[in-house]
């Protein structure tokens, strides 16, 4: 039952001008980035044999175009996930999955899958440009990999946000900029923490991006992938909560 | 015939609010109930009660004995539901939404296309499945709301208000189709006009300012039967009830009368008797649904007067802006 509300999700995301909209111009920007880095790297490379253990191609390209892309999409995801239950609000179409024998987490998960199918493709499709690399030289695959599901971890979890906030209302638009402001707001956290003096270790522990960049540098651990996690799933609660006092207030 | 759907004492609270009160309804097999009532009775909270859409404040609903709000998956297997805005995908063609629908309403994969060509040939949109349902007109959108709600073959169909905004012509052959669907299943619909009450429901529920006003399983045998006449000059009111089984007879504009009768024997040949015996000029003789109109026009009366003073002081409000 999740895979047939996801499946109908990524289908109608799909038949929107919107989603194909942004995968161009998320492509046109990773790839303007992935050049910038790939002349840097065969500018520093002659510097770069001096070193005993240079960083490699991925560390100039990959984690670049990774980290340039997640900051991009912080602002592109309230976009992906404004309509998916605000619009349900809106066009009064909520009934039919409400009158169907499908229960609160189905509905939520599913329109949440749906949305990871898209970011799916979404990190699909960036990653094709680091991995035409291996054409001329060989790539640390180990760290794409690990900068690849970071991404995607991350990325899951402004999307859970972005579906709560979209909950909130039957607004879209308003669903779009509220979205971003809050996944604004855990990402500035980083920059607080980073000001000088230690800040309590609760924003450190709550700042997106803090869990993000070791990823990005290769090094998958445990805790930074609890974080995505428990972010995600705490805003699914948040979201199955918010429909269940819908259906009980009305 | 088995209870399909049991509502007992819905009621239903937006803050302070009380939209529906002690709302009762039971549906068997082969029913079609009209739940009739002025706008802003409380008709399209109930449906939303009854479809699980809305959680009831009290009460409880039973779907073929399963308890709505403790097991809903599976009481919502029953149930198929037309909202007032029939809810369609409109950048979707009506045969990937039906197809959506059915798999929702856990159809196995094999018998969808069945299950699509039959909702679709039930409601005729037999030559509309690739095209956009939003590009469709207000009448055809209605239809694939009504297949949307039959797809799963349901016990218990609930239609929205499913006439509003169609042409008569559409109008009729949706009438035509609810008739039908009572023939297999139950269907309760939600309705402000009174003769679509009288031509397709043979049950009727009247809800008031979220009351049930009128009950015909409750009130049918207080009631007798009525025969409303009319004649071209005035009828003498003492032979007419000096016939057998008359009584009360009220005088209404233009000669008409309204005949309440004991229904043994029926006086309706007699009547017309006594208007060819007194040259009265008959011009009309029909039985009434007992009480029903009555119990309408009071309520519509009452809502009309109460609209004519919001219109009169909204006028105020202009007037004084």
């Amino acid at each position: 039952m999740i895979h047939a509300i996801a499946a109908h999700e990524l289908r109608r995301m799909m038949l929107s001008p919107l989603a194909w909209v942004i995968l161009a111009l998320i492509q046109f920007l990773a790839a303007l980035q992935f050049l910038n880095s790939v002349e840097e790297f065969m500018l520093n490379q002659p510097r770069l044999l001096n070193y005993e253990n240079p960083p490699g191609v991925s560390d100039w390209v990959v984690a670049p175009v990774f980290a340039d892309v997640a900051f991009m999409l912080l602002m592109v995801i309230p976009i992906i996930t404004m309509r998916s239950l605000s619009a349900e609000h809106r066009d009064k179409t909520m009934s039919l999955l409400l009158s169907s024998p499908v229960s609160m987490t189905e509905i939520v998960l599913g329109k949440y899958v749906g949305t990871l199918y898209f970011l799916l493709i979404m990190v699909g499709m960036i990653c094709i440009m680091p991995l035409s690399l291996m054409f001329g030289t060989s790539l640390d695959t180990g760290k794409l990999l690990a900068g690849a599901s970071g991404l995607f971890l991350m990325l899951a979890a402004f999307s859970a946000a972005g579906l709560f906030i979209s909950s909130m209302t039957n607004s879209p638009a308003v669903s779009a900029v509220a979205s971003f402001f809050l996944l604004f707001a855990l990402w500035l956290m980083f920059w607080l923490n980073s000001g000088g003096q230690k800040l309590s270790g609760v924003i450190e522990y709550i700042s997106l991006l803090n869990h993000f960049v070791p990823l990005l540098q290769g090094s998958i651990s445990t805790n930074n992938a609890v974080y995505f996690i428990l972010f995600a799933v705490t805003f699914l609660v948040f979201t199955v909560r918010r429909l269940d006092i819908q259906r009980l207030q009305g | 015939m088995s209870t399909l759907l049991k509502a007992t004492q819905l009621s239903r609270f937006y803050g302070d609010f009380q939209a529906v009160k002690n709302v009762s309804v039971t549906l068997s097999q082969g029913d079609i109930m009209g739940l009739l009532g002025p706008n802003g009775a409380g008709k399209t909270t109930t449906m939303d009660m009854l479809a699980g859409n809305l959680a009831p404040s009290s009460g409880n609903i039973e779907i073929k004995g399963v308890d709505l709000l403790d097991e809903p998956k599976r009481a919502k297997q029953s149930i198929g539901y037309l909202p007032e805005q029939p809810p369609v995908y409109r950048d979707l063609t009506v045969d990937e939404y039906l197809r959506y629908c059915a798999r929702l309403h856990g159809i196995r994969r094999q018998q969808i296309a069945g299950s699509v060509d039959r909702a679709r040939e039930r409601t005729g949109l037999v030559d509309t499945g690739r095209r956009l349902i939003g590009n469709l007109s207000k009448g055809y959108q209605q239809r694939v709301g009504i297949a949307q709600a039959i797809i799963h073959e349901p016990d218990v169909i609930i239609l929205d208000e499913p006439t509003v905004g169609l042409d008569p012509i559409q109008i009729h052959e949706i009438r035509e189709l609810i008739r039908e669907l009572g023939t297999r299943h139950g269907v309760i619909l939600s309705t402000h006009i009174l003769p679509e009450v009288q031509t397709i429901c043979n049950r009727v529920h009247i809800l008031y300012e979220g009351r049930i006003a009128y009950d015909d399983a409750s009130t049918a045998q207080q009631t007798h039967p009525e025969i409303l006449a009319r004649f071209n000059r005035p009828a003498d009111l003492d032979s007419l009830g000096g016939l057998g089984g008359i009584i009360e007879i009220q005088s209404l504009e233009n000669n008409g009368y309204r005949i309440i009768h004991s229904n043994n024997p029926n006086p309706s040949d007699e009547i017309a008797r006594l208007a060819v015996e007194g040259k009265w000029g008959l011009l009309e003789l029909t039985p009434a649904s007992p009480g029903l109109e009555q119990v309408f026009l009071n309520l519509a009366r009452g809502e009309q007067s109460s609209e004519a003073n919001t219109d009169h002081e909204a006028e105020k409000n202009g007037a004084a802006a």
